[in-house]
Order: C-alpha cells, then structure tokens, then sequence
C-alpha cells in the first residue's frame, strides 16, 4: 500500500468510526432526560401548619434506620421564640424526636430557659431537611464522587464508596449531613428516594398529621407542590450560598436561614 | 435485647465525644474536623517550609544556609510520609483513602490531593538522590573495597547499590551535571511546594458555608505560615541535633552519630560543631524574621478587613474572636507565637539560645494558628446563633478517640523524627563536604 493510499483509508476509517460512535452518543437515555427532564423532586413545607409534634423526625428515623436514639438525624423540627424585645429563642432538642411537649427552650450548656408568654410576640415550628439543591456543595467537594447527584434531582450517598473525610459535612450550609453512627460515611435525607421512585410518598410527609409537608414533581404543572410553588409566595433557606435550594417554605421568617 | 438497647442508650456519634453545645445549634453540628485536621495543613507545612529553606540555598545560591540547606531537604523528606498520616487517621473508612486516586473528582479540593503530593514527593527524593549522588558513589566504592565487612556495612553496600540506581560515573561532568539537576528540581520544587500547601490552605478557603474559612487570603496565609513553621521547625531540630551531636562526639556515643556509620567513620569534631552550628542558626533566623513579618501582616489583614466589612456573619465571628477563643488567638498565637519571638530576634546580640528558643514559640504559634482556623473555624454553629467547644480528648477510652485526640496528634509529631533517624543512616544530613551541594 503506498503511504497516500495508507493515509487515505486511515482518515477515512476514522470519520467513518467518529460518525458511528457519535451515533451511540446521541441515543444515551441518561442524556435525554436531563435535557429535557420530565421530573424534579421537590418539597414543599407549609410551616403554618407545623405543630412541632416530632412525627415525622421519628418515622424518618424508623424508615431510614438511623438509631432513634442517636444525636443525628436527616430531619428535624426547630422551634423559634421571637419576644417582644426582638430577641430570638430557638431550640431544636434531639431534633425534635419527642415533640415539643414542654415550654422550657433547651439552650444546651447554657442549660433551659423559659419566656414569659407576655413577652412572646410569635412563635413557630419549622421542619428541616436536605434541600437537594440544584448546584449542591457537597457534590462538588466530594472528593472521590461519592455523593452524587440524580437525573431527578435528588442528591444522595454511595454508602461503599464514600470515604468519611467530612468534606461535604463542612461544605454543606444546611447542616443536613453527619456520619451515620452504624455505617460510618456520610449520611443524609434521600427524599427517601426508595420510596418515591416507586410511587410511594416519603415517611415523613406520610406521617405528618396536618400535611405540612409534600413532595412533588416541580416539572408536572399539575403537581399540587409545583401549583403552590409557582403560584404562591414561597420562600428558600439561605440562597446567598447559590446553592439553588429545592425545598420551599410557605411563611418563612427573616429569623429562620 | 436489654444488650441491644444498652447500646443504643450509649450511642455516640461521630464527634459528640469532644464537642460541647451551646445555645441553639444544629442537631447534626459537631466539631467533625478535629485535632487530626490540625495536624494536617501543619505537617504539610512544615514539609514546605523546610523544603523552601533548603532551596534558599541550592536555587538562590544563599551560602551562609548551605549546612543547614542539607539537613532541611533531608528532614523535609522524612516529614514527607507524615503529611498523610493525619489524613489516614481522621477518614472514616481509612481502607477506602486510595479511593481518592481511583476516582478522584475534581471539582473537589482534596480530590487532587494524592496527585499533587506525590509529584512533590519525586521532587525531592529526586533532588536527594542528586545531592547525594557523589555519596552513594564514593560510599559503594569505599565499602566494596573494604575487607571484613560486618553485617552492618554489607547492608549499607546493598543498600547504596540499590539507590545508586546503577549510576556510578564519578567524573567531573557527571557532578557538574548533577549540580545542575539539583538547582533545577530545587526550582520546580518551589512552585510545588507552594502549591501543595497553598492548596490545603484552599481546601479551607474554599467552603463558603463557613463564615472564618471563606477568603480567598487563605492559601496565601497558609504558605506564608508554612515557610515559617518550616523554618523554624529546621532551626530547632537543627539545634536540637547539633546539641545530641556534640553530646554524643565528646563521649563517643555513636548511636547518637548514626550517619558515622556511613561517613565510614565516628570521628566527629566537637569545635568545629559548635562554629557550624552558631552559624547556621543565627543566620537562618534572620529568614525567619522575613517570612514572620510577612505571615503576620497577612493574618492581621484579613482580621480588619472582616470587621470593617462586618458583614453578615461579623457579629459571630466577633464573638468568637474576642470573646469565646481570645486567649488562643491573642494571647496564645499573637502574642507567645508571633509578637514575643518577633521581639527575641529583632534585638541585637542574637545568641543561638535565644534563637532557637524564639523559633520554639514560632512553632507553637502557627500549631495555635491552625487550630485556631480549624477548630476556630468550628467555633460557631451555622445558625450564627449557638456555639461549639471543643475539648481533645487526652485519654483514649476507645479507637477513636485515640485517633482524634492526644495520642494520635503526638504519633504524628513524633514519627518524622523517627524517619529522620533512619534516613539519616543512609543520607547524613550533617554530612559536608567542600565541593558538595
């Protein structure tokens, strides 16, 4: 074969293999969907409706097997005291476990501490839990891709392949993470994902008594969280991370980041 | 079952142990990074630190620095393993570290870690194996021509046959060009160096969920403390070995003489020590002087520029700094770290006590330093409205608490000097010769 001849077939042979192999490009089903994604977990919680009951913490605990009595938890219910003076209380003991049941507010070391009810100018419960951001910290400073992020949404752990540096724990602004006290790596809320990628709804929104949480899909506009979502005045915790948090509040206050 | 439950009532969590709440934080908030962490961006810097002075010397041709040039690359080297160590201690899954170099993932600080480190690592045993090049030679030739070798020295023969990589060209071109090859690898050591620390100073730097962590300053910061750490680290160890040398020289004690045994000979000249070493310190504290100043008004930048913006997170802050960690931050690494050694080298008539001394709280200094952003850093809940204290665990009642308390920081401590014994043995770091690098 003379070397033109060589160089000829070699340039055709490769256009040929780069036309066939960006065909096998273009049908990857995993690309597909997130361009155009039909489905975007989110959550939606009415804080109105919250009565610091602890529900939900507690079937998030017995769904996802994290020790009821172990001081972390994927979920938790804070109390907040705003007095007449401006000054703000705010609690969340055991996350809530057991319900608020008592009016003494649980400083911790500073031991607990009681407001006068004339002095109280509103007080509230709000529930927390991973807000699945758009752009979330604790994939990007993953150091070995442990936690990743869903075509769906969802950010969640590979409990064999995470190596308990911490890394996401600090990076997270939410304060959602924590190593799970069995597992030892990095856990966190799934939205429990096992559930609700079977149709199933999440332990905690199924618990509550009073439907102060949902989950939804926020690319359905049919969806009653993503209807609330566009439609009413919802607010996020801390967006000046640029997280892009995807769980919404309905009465949010200054107070609560 | 009562078993069972007996261990769920005794269920710790990672970081309960050491970490004391108060007023409203989080109920997953702990002090996740702890002394291990500290000890992390410490080792390294030292290992930078010591790397920079030795290529004061062989890069910038500083000759006044060429004893001690020697001993830093060589105590740079046995730091080296060390830097790693903490990490190693603090992982949850220490079995999984190596993950980081199978699937590093590289939007992520520490992912590059593992690469960075060991391109440095090859920088200097490369630049070792150059400076002692000469060595190996004439040793591999000095202990094959020995007769009735002791078990001792065919060991030592084996062992500088290996590393002599084969390369046994004595003639002047073949020195010429290894004098070349170190200055080289001395330069792209800088840059490298800086890097492997400036980058752990951005792995804090970087999480903007933390409110002390977060300037761009850190990296900055954290190399200029490096050169300083490391420097001192040099003139103490320096000190502290000269001194054990000297002891060791009167007496003939020549355990304490290691690298005797692959000079070929004990002899070691008590004078002309004592010169070598009043030298070399003196001198080298005026660097440290440099750097100190340097550090400092880093340090101090970045501590008015938050208050003045006082943004958001000021007021925690503000707390924190002057209030809940005053002490460790004015007190212990302001003023016993910086401004007290700053004051001991500035005054005239520097005496080599006075120096190494000074350097010994230079050390502390930047040791309160790291603890001070680490653990400082962790001070304060992500509400701004609660506090995290943090007590080390100083006797271990498990694994862990071992790993991430007293212990495990002073096994990191002490194992460079471990190292630095044994490799001693093989490149005397005291060794000096009139041609050499």
């Amino acid at each position: 074969m003379k070397r033109r001849d060589f160089m000829k077939n070699t340039a055709m042979f490769v256009a040929g293999a780069s036309v066939s192999l960006s065909a096998l490009e273009l049908i990857d089903p995993q690309e597909v969907l997130a361009a155009n994604p039909e489905l975007r977990w989110g959550f939606l919680v009415d804080t109105h409706k919250c009565v610091g009951c602890g529900l939900c913490v507690k079937a998030c605990k017995i769904e996802n097997d994290i020790p009821l009595e172990a001081n972390v938890t994927r979920t938790w219910v804070e109390r907040y005291v705003i007095k007449k003076d401006g000054e703000v209380v705010m609690d969340s003991p055991k996350g809530a476990l057991n319900g608020y049941t008592s009016k003494l507010l649980d400083q911790n070391k500073s031991g607990m501490r009681e407001v006068a009810d004339k002095d109280i100018a509103q007080a509230f419960f709000v529930p927390k839990l991973c807000n699945h951001c758009e752009t979330p910290v604790c994939v990007q400073v993953c150091p070995v891709g442990a936690t990743y992020q869903t075509a769906d949404g969802a950010v969640l752990v590979d409990r064999k392949w995470c190596i308990g540096c911490g890394y996401c724990i600090m990076g997270c602004p939410y304060g959602v993470r924590f190593f799970h006290p069995i597992e030892h790596v990095a856990d966190k809320c799934t939205f429990c994902y096992h559930r609700i990628s079977n149709g199933g709804n999440t332990a905690c929104a199924q618990a509550c008594p009073f439907g102060a949480r949902k989950i939804g899909n926020l690319r359905d506009p049919n969806d009653p969280v993503a209807k609330t979502v566009m439609g009413q005045r919802v607010g996020v915790l801390r967006d000046e991370y640029g997280t892009k948090p995807q769980v919404f509040y309905i009465g949010l206050n200054k107070e609560v980041h | 079952m009562v078993d069972q439950v007996a261990q769920v009532a005794q269920m710790i969590v990672h970081g309960e142990a050491w970490t004391l709440k108060d007023l409203f934080v989080l109920p997953n908030e702990y002090v996740y990074w702890s002394i291990q962490i500290v000890m992390y961006p410490y080792m390294t810097g030292l290992v930078a630190g010591a790397f920079v002075l030795s290529s004061l010397y062989h890069v910038f041709g500083v000759e006044k620095l060429k004893a001690i040039a020697r001993f830093a690359l060589v105590f740079s080297f046995a730091l080296l393993p060390v830097a790693m160590m903490p990490l190693m201690l603090h992982l949850m899954q220490p079995l999984r570290g190596i993950n980081v170099l199978m699937t590093p993932h590289f939007t992520s600080a520490i992912s590059a870690f593992g690469i960075v480190f060991l391109a440095y690592a090859v920088i200097v045993a490369a630049e070792i194996w150059f400076v002692y090049r000469k060595f190996i030679v004439e040793s591999v030739q000095r202990l094959s021509a020995k007769a009735g070798r002791n078990a001792y020295e065919s060991l030592l023969l084996l062992i500088y046959k290996l590393i002599s990589l084969g390369a046994m060209d004595d003639s002047k071109e073949a020195y010429a060009a290894d004098h070349k090859a170190v200055k080289l690898l001395a330069a792209i050591g800088i840059p490298v160096a800086c890097f492997l620390h400036g980058y752990a100073g951005f792995i804090f730097g970087s999480v903007k969920a933390n409110a002390l962590w977060m300037t761009p300053l850190m990296p900055v910061i954290f190399i200029c403390s490096a050169v300083v750490s490391g420097i001192a680290l040099c003139i103490v160890s320096y000190y502290v070995f000269m001194e054990m040398r000297k002891w060791a020289a009167k007496r003939g004690k020549n355990f304490f003489l290691p690298d005797g045994i692959a000079h070929g000979s004990a002899a070691v000249n008590y004078d002309q020590l004592k010169s070598v070493q009043d030298h070399e310190v003196k001198m080298t504290s005026k660097y440290l002087l440099i750097f100190m100043t340097l550090a400092l008004t880093l340090e101090i930048l970045d501590m008015i520029f938050r208050g003045y913006t006082a943004v958001k997170s000021w007021d925690i802050l503000r707390d924190v700094l002057f209030e809940h960690d005053f002490v460790k931050i004015f007190v212990l690494q302001y003023g016993i770290g910086n401004i007290l050694p700053f004051l001991m080298l500035l005054l005239p008539g520097v005496t080599v006590r006075r120096a190494v001394l000074a350097s010994a709280m230079v050390l502390f200094g930047v040791f309160m330093m790291r603890w001070n952003v680490v653990i400082g850093g962790q001070a304060f809940s992500l509400t701004f409205s609660g506090f995290m204290e943090y007590h080390l665990p100083i006797i271990p009642h498990n694994i862990e608490t071992f790993k991430e308390g007293l212990g495990g920081a002073l096994l990191v401590f002490g194992t460079p000097f471990v190292i630095f014994y044994f490799l001693n043995m093989i490149f005397p770091a005291f060794y000096t010769d009139d041609e050499g690098h």
